[in-house]
């Protein structure tokens, strides 16, 4: 059984007259790679500040190994903090910039010079002690950015966004990287991010937060398998939400159509959100599916097409190996256990919303 | 087609401003009253009067400088931190008198200091001995730092603002504490503020004669009342200019080693 590292209990947090964190509760095991997931806004950034000691919350209490840090100032905590711009120290070698915490922390000179050259290599950049901050890219800033913060060994490690700034194919490497690093180092990681890609990769457990609020929370298949609400849905991946109508156990109506499923209890004749995502959808001939269609829109983005497929009042969302030019008659059809049944949104912040990328 | 034409009277104006101006005063400073080469101008510096007046106006400059420095970086690190800081009205407001007559300034402390003055009336109201402030040293470290610190508090608290707010958190999530940030973040990062403070408060408090004159009631001598008085009542055109000449010297010497400080061009004099 994992024993908590952070609690954070009924933390509530507002700016001037907007709620960011409205009574939010979280609790981080040791050893786990959580990640805070949301858009602008939706108080991720805020409650990682208020664990690294930048904010203080309006009510709530914050627990670090059971002890109430809450009013506990940032360099008095053992966590250390990977920023979303880096925030490397300008005027200071990289060497200098990594031993800062050591200095402050009164370690020897020959324990500070092994330390340094021991986070260099973690983060591949050996021999780079003398080298200046702006003689580096984007992401050997980074790197040099988790090397100042991981060599003070803390229990807690915070990542603001660390990869925002980086190309997309640095970025991929660089989630490689951190998973490498966690394993090795054996920190908790605590990491926030809006891409909705990053958290499926790297989490042990990914919340999804909208409007101060936890909207799911839960390991990166759940999340992406079996959504709670249209956010989360909508928010992870691509993905059709449908209104549906659930008419007993384990039958759903979509469409006007009936389709077998495998969630109960949401009574019957109930309206209900249903999520289908695009790769589950299988596309046949006219006639073998349950619902005939034709195909509206067909482009090709990489491993796969995406198309377009007007079939029951619905355009459908399918991702599929093999390419259906556009007008083909076809039909489609979902497996029983790739339809999530969610209940309908009680309030605005668990709706699907329109993502500005 | 070449658009270099449009420096032309850019070119004219240094040529007729500077170069010119400052090749007369070699001319002169080099030469003596008929027209002969001749270095005892320049020479005239090591004698007694003028080394001491030198001597002196280094040192007040100086003094005034360290203090406007002790005044204006506690004074920006504040504004950097408050939110009316943040929009720049007090910083408005602390450099609205660089806005009036600089003579005009210098007068009104004059007539607050002078014998007869608000300050001594004042203590005299209340049955305390007279303070002889004015025709001091201290009423010209005074008047220069009245005048001067507003030149020093701009480009430290613009260097101050620049300091990305993350940076400095970052020293605190790195275990750092108020004195840590201080001398090893905001200090070092402000250096070039400093520098350029530094040079646009030293350079015109080491030259000044108007203050000296105003508040050291011709009493108290720096090199540039002896430069004024060689231009106005000797008349000796060619030892005043000698005298500018080594003057200059100084100044390119201690703006020299500060511009290699002010890597960014904070300071706008150089």
């Amino acid at each position: 059984m994992a024993s908590s590292l952070i609690e954070l209990r009924n933390i509530s947090k507002s700016f001037e007259d907007t709620l960011v964190l409205d009574d939010f509760n979280l609790t981080v095991n040791e050893n786990e790679f959580i990640t805070l997931l949301g858009p602008s806004g939706c108080g991720k950034t805020t409650t990682l500040r208020i664990v690294g000691g930048f904010e203080t919350p309006d009510s709530g209490q914050v627990f670090f190994e059971g002890k109430d840090i809450t009013n506990v100032p940032p360099n008095k905590r053992h966590l250390n903090t990977v920023f979303q711009k880096y925030a490397l120290f300008p005027h200071m070698s990289i060497e200098q910039n990594i031993a800062f915490g050591l200095k402050i922390s009164g370690k020897t000179d020959q324990y500070i010079k092994d330390k340094v050259k021991y986070a260099l290599k973690l983060v591949n950049l050996d021999g780079f002690e003398k080298r200046k901050i702006d003689s580096l890219s984007g992401g050997q800033q980074q790197r040099i950015a988790m090397a100042r913060a991981i060599v003070n060994e803390p229990k807690l490690l915070l990542l603001d966004e660390p990869l925002g700034a980086l190309d997309l194919k640095l970025r991929q490497d660089m989630q490689y990287e951190l998973i490498r690093l966690k394993n090795e180092l054996g920190i908790t990681f605590l990491y926030v991010t809006h891409d909705q890609e990053e958290p499926l990769t790297m989490s042990d457990k990914v919340v999804v937060m909208n409007g101060g609020r936890i909207q799911q929370m839960g390991t990166p298949e759940e999340i992406y398998n079996e959504p709670e609400n249209a956010f989360v849905a909508d928010f992870i991946g691509d993905s059709n939400i449908i209104d549906g109508m659930m008419m007993e156990d384990r039958v759903v109506k979509i469409c006007d159509t009936i389709f077998p499923c495998i969630d109960e209890g949401f009574g019957k004749r109930k309206p209900v959100d249903v999520v289908v995502r695009p790769e589950d959808i299988i596309i046949g001939k006219p006639g073998n599916g349950r619902i005939d269609g034709e195909i509206v829109h067909n482009v090709f983005i990489g491993v796969h097409y995406e198309m377009e497929i007007e079939a029951g009042g619905f355009t459908w969302l399918a991702q599929n190996t093999e390419s259906f030019p556009v007008g083909t008659k076809v039909s489609i059809d979902v497996e029983p256990e790739n339809i999530q049944i969610m209940h309908k949104p009680q309030t605005k912040e668990e709706e699907a919303i329109e993502l500005d990328v | 087609m070449s658009r270099k034409f449009l420096s032309t009277p850019y070119l004219l104006w240094i040529a007729c401003g500077t170069i010119i101006p400052l090749l007369v005063i070699a001319y002169y400073g080099l030469t003596d009253r008929s027209g002969a080469f001749t270095a005892a101008n320049i020479k005239a510096i090591f004698s007694a009067d003028h080394a001491q007046a030198l001597g002196l106006s280094l040192l007040l400059a100086f003094i005034s400088t360290v203090i406007c420095f002790i005044l204006a970086y506690p004074l920006a690190l504040i504004l950097r931190n408050s939110k009316f800081g943040k929009s720049g009205f007090m910083i408005f407001i602390f450099i609205l008198p660089m806005w009036m007559n600089f003579l005009l300034r210098t007068m009104a402390w004059q007539v607050i200091l002078e014998k007869g003055g608000i300050i001594n009336a004042m203590l005299t109201a209340m049955h305390l001995p007279a303070l002889e402030i004015i025709n001091t040293p201290s009423a010209i470290v005074l008047g220069m730092v009245y005048d001067f610190l507003p030149f020093m508090v701009l480009p430290i608290f613009n260097t101050l603002m620049k300091i990305d707010d993350n940076i400095i958190e970052a020293a605190y999530d790195l275990g750092a504490t108020k004195k840590n940030v201080l001398f090893d973040i905001l200090l070092p990062l402000s250096i070039p503020g400093i520098a350029s403070g530094v040079t646009m408060v030293f350079v015109p408090a080491l030259t000044t004669f108007v203050i000296s004159n105003m508040l050291g009631g011709g009493k108290i001598l720096l090199i540039g009342n002896i430069i004024e008085q060689e231009f106005t009542t000797s008349s000796n055109w060619n030892l005043g200019s000698g005298l500018s000449l080594v003057m200059m010297i100084f100044i390119i010497l201690s703006m020299a080693m500060l511009s290699k400080l002010d890597k960014d061009g904070e300071g706008t004099l150089i």
